[in-house]
């Protein structure tokens, strides 16, 4: 039985279950002149939860597992030679035994055709295996249940109970997602630090995983000297708050204090707008206008620019994430008592006195945290940079070069046909992990800051 | 000694006065700088985008002659489905240009028309069998050369050799342009066509079906989970609690970690770990969904933050349960400010791009999906693809799709709007 049929099964069983246990729960009533201790509906809800949420749940971890059971099954089967293979001439093996059982085609190899009958035959039998125990628990689940149905059962309860499991489970799937993260990030890259040194990774100044493609390869280990990547990173960044912070700061003390309330609800959406373009529009903007217009204006000046120079990413970047620092420092600014302004304004001082002398520093703390968001967007930012950006690695501050930043090297690492466990994703995974941890850092300083502001005026 | 300071302040007066002035002119200058560029990218994109919702077609003059099409006076549906169509085109172009001579110059002859000229005539005869041995006049779609240079995308006064289109060349164009056999229609195929690796072929039906069923993946998951989590934190969750206060902690951590790690995790968990396969619109849901939950959490908590407790009280005293007031009178109440959360999610997760290259949805696909398993891009990702793409006629398609793109995200946050002007609640 294929697995939508399962579902659809599944969820007939569950308004099944609602109409029998609501049935059941008013016959019972009238049997026994007892009166309902809840509304009927809710052993309606009992029921169908009963019959079908566990099968449900059973299988979904099935449907999860079962491929790689399946297929470890079928590499122990195989002859020597085979399982001795690398773990990708096996994944290939794997591919081409289910391609072939889903074709139909038939095998001339031996091996392969006694691996694609035994892998029909272990998908059939967990097919069968899983739909006979999802049924008899949906079967179970339902009998059970109903059993229970009694007039003085506190149906309410028990469902306002489950409701409540179910909402705890639902949030705490950010914290699921939070450790599937870090996981995933640090195993892999446990294993990338097995073969290169976290130094050599950290502080080498010469970077070309290309050499890692193929393994016999002279030199074949690649190099992985990630500093170039760090500081292309971290230049591509600080042009991109160099144009952001000025616009945003001043765009937002001009809408916060000075504008009138009709020019401030006309700009600040278009403001916004900048964040909600995607990046990659940023990015082809950045590659075919920005960037020939760069490179144009500095050959007018006799200067020689890289046509992917980091000046053009920056700057695409840096409009990018005025919304970032706008909106936060609106906010901050608006947050600043009026009683300090008012002060400032009875000892004589002018609009924008008031503004640079008192009302900044007194926001100063959530204008930091905004830069800092701001800059952690920055840091993240992948499809500008991997459009705009070059893909050589070079070690410079100037911002009149092509170099290149950790999120391309991760997608030109990760978009090519290459196995899972060389060392090439692997450092994907490593550049991964940093690129967490530094905006980890980054978002939590800046958290920390924004709320301690706020029970500075609270 | 009062006197002396006043006019000290007095003298300075002037100058603070210009220095308020400045300083307004900054701020003002500051928004226009932004609201300038944000001009000038949309300007930008609309007029390279703009000509590719036109498509320059080419019309022959066909001889379908069975003698070339290699049929016999009796013929079977599979020969008249394999007959050679290619030919009969050939030699149509070449009575069309008699006196072309040379490897060369008839290898550039048939390349005015697009290669899809013969599936299109291959259709055409089998689906009206009664033209063969006539002749017919066909209007095809062009190549990209001859399309762009009908956009004027080529200079005649450009030496020869930095032109795509050769001297000889543009004498035929010039001559199909007299007898009025190149014409600019509406390009249908942009949305009905997939991905394709000759320009003038390439659509985005493909990609947009994909977006749409990992969109479709992504609300389905995101819009119950977030919405589930945002009433325990704002309605249930107990003050003070350890768990509680790790969960908000993530929620807002997560909204800030960049989105290419979310691809890493999608990489590493659902590919690596669960056996989903590549590509297809179900991880790119999946991820999608963990990537927009914080936005969603966020904003319905704000919302579910928004109704007054008068209301809560007023239910729990008429002796409603807390699941009952919460479910029958504060969720139905913050709906539309968490609907508007939940528009603005999905608009962020259908412009996201980069986890998605990590999850391998960056192949070239020249389907249309059909279900949430099938390989498939997304329209970001089909504007990645193009914009990488050398040939000149990508480029205003690369532009016209993220026109596509930007006219969806733009319905969608005016509905977002709209919501929450008509259906929101001043309590």
């Amino acid at each position: 039985m294929s697995f939508g049929v399962i579902i659809t099964a599944l969820l007939a069983l569950l308004l099944l279950g609602y109409f029998i246990g609501r049935k059941r729960s008013i016959t019972l009533s009238k049997e026994r002149s007892q009166k309902l201790h809840s509304l009927p509906q809710y052993y309606g809800y009992l029921i169908a939860f009963w019959s079908s949420v566990p099968a449900l749940l059973i299988l979904l971890f099935w449907a999860a597992l079962e491929s790689s059971f399946i297929i470890s099954a079928i590499v122990t089967q195989l002859p020597m030679h085979l399982q001795q293979l690398s773990t990708d001439e096996i994944g290939l093996f794997i591919n081409e035994i289910i391609n072939l059982s889903n074709s139909g085609l038939i095998a001339e190899d031996e091996v392969k055709r006694q691996a694609v009958s035994r892998y029909n035959e272990l998908t059939e039998f967990s097919t069968s295996i899983k739909s006979a125990i999802v049924f008899i628990l949906a079967f179970v689940g339902m009998f059970v249940a109903l059993s229970f149905v009694k007039p003085e059962m506190k149906a309410r309860n028990l469902v306002e109970r489950l409701i409540r499991w179910a909402m705890i489970g639902c949030a705490s799937i950010a914290v699921l997602t939070t450790i599937g993260i870090i996981f995933s990030v640090i195993f892999e890259s446990i294993i990338f630090f097995k073969t290169v040194n976290v130094f050599d990774f950290l502080f080498g100044t010469h970077w070309s995983p290309q050499e890692a493609i193929r393994e016999d390869q002279i030199g074949g280990s690649g190099s992985f000297g990630a500093l170039p990547l760090f500081v292309g990173t971290l230049l591509i960044s600080f042009i991109a708050l160099v144009i952001a912070v000025p616009l945003g700061l001043m765009s937002a003390i001009y809408l916060s204090e000075y504008s009138s309330p009709s020019f401030r609800s006309f700009a600040k959406p278009i403001l916004e707008m900048l964040a909600g373009i995607p990046t990659v529009v940023y990015g082809f903007f950045a590659a075919l206008t920005v960037a020939p217009f760069i490179r144009d204006l500095g050959e007018s000046f006799n200067l020689s620019l890289s046509s992917e120079s980091a000046l053009a990413a920056g700057i695409v970047m840096g409009v990018m994430i005025i919304p970032f620092v706008s909106s936060l420092s609106d906010d901050v600014i608006s947050a600043v008592p009026q009683s300090m302004r008012d002060g400032s304004y009875a000892m004589g001082a002018t609009k924008s006195e008031t503004i640079k002398q008192v009302i900044i520093p007194a926001a100063l703390p959530g204008i930091v945290s905004g830069v800092l968001l701001a800059a952690s967007r920055a840091i993240g930012e992948t499809m500008i940079v991997v459009m705009a950006a070059g893909l050589s690695a070079n070690l410079t501050f100037n911002p009149l070069e092509a170099v290149t930043t950790v999120t391309v090297q991760m997608v030109t690492l990760l978009t090519g046909d290459q196995e899972f466990d060389s060392a090439k994703t692997l450092a994907a995974f490593a550049l991964g992990l940093g690129l967490f941890l530094t905006t980890l850092v980054l978002n939590i300083i800046s958290l920390y800051i924004v709320r301690k502001y706020r029970e500075q005026y609270e | 000694m009062t006197g002396n300071t006043t006019e000290i302040i007095k003298l300075k007066l002037a100058k603070r006065y210009a220095k308020e002035k400045r300083f307004k002119l900054y701020g003002i200058s500051a928004i226009a700088v932004s609201i300038a560029f944000l001009l000038s990218l949309l300007i930008n994109i609309s007029v390279t985008g703009l000509p590719a919702f036109q498509q320059t077609y080419i019309n022959i003059e066909v001889d379908i002659d069975s003698k070339l099409l290699k049929l016999d006076s009796q013929y079977s549906e599979q020969e008249l489905f394999r007959a050679n169509y290619s030919k009969v085109i050939k030699q149509s172009l070449k009575t069309m240009f008699p006196g072309v001579k040379g490897r060369k110059q008839k290898r550039a002859l048939r390349q005015l028309v697009s290669k899809s000229a013969i599936y299109q005539l291959r259709d055409f005869v089998i689906d009206n069998p009664s033209v063969i041995n006539t002749r017919q006049s066909l209007w095809f779609l062009a190549r990209d050369d001859v399309d762009v240079f009908m956009k004027g995308g080529i200079d005649r006064s450009l030496p020869e050799s930095d032109r795509r289109l050769k001297d000889f060349q543009l004498v035929w164009v010039d001559k199909l342009l007299a007898e009025n056999r190149l014409e600019k229609r509406f390009n249908v195929s942009f949305f009905t066509e997939s991905d394709s690796r000759e320009p003038e072929q390439a659509g985005i039906k493909g990609a947009m079906i994909g977006s749409l069923l990992t969109m479709l993946v992504t609300m389905l998951l995101s819009f119950p989970i977030g919405v589930s989590a945002a009433i325990y934190l704002e309605e249930f969750a107990p003050k003070n609690n350890k768990w509680v206060d790790l969960i908000e902690i993530n929620i807002n951590n997560l909204a800030a970690v960049p989105s290419i790690v979310f691809g890493l995790l999608g990489l590493a968990v659902f590919i690596g770990l669960f056996g989903v396969p590549r590509s297809v619109p179900l991880i790119g849901g999946l991820v999608l969904t963990l990537m927009t939950l914080p936005t969603i959490i966020i904003t319905s908590r704000a919302a579910l933050k928004a109704v007054p407790p008068s209301i809560r009280e007023a239910a729990l005293g008429l002796g409603a349960s807390r699941v009952q007031t919460t479910f029958h009178h504060v969720v139905p109440a913050a709906m539309p400010g968490i609907l508007t959360g939940t528009i603005i999610g999905m608009a962020q997760a259908l412009g996201e791009t980069a986890p998605l290259l990590m999850i391998g949805m960056v192949a070239f696909i020249a389907d249309v999906p059909q279900g949430i398993t099938d390989p498939s891009t997304v329209l970001p990702v089909q504007i990645y693809l193009w914009s990488d793409s050398p040939e000149r006629a990508f480029t205003e398609r690369t532009s016209a799709a993220i026109m596509v793109l930007l006219g969806f995200l733009i319905v969608m946050n005016f509905l977002a709007v709209i919501m929450r002007k008509k259906f929101e609640k001043k309590w």
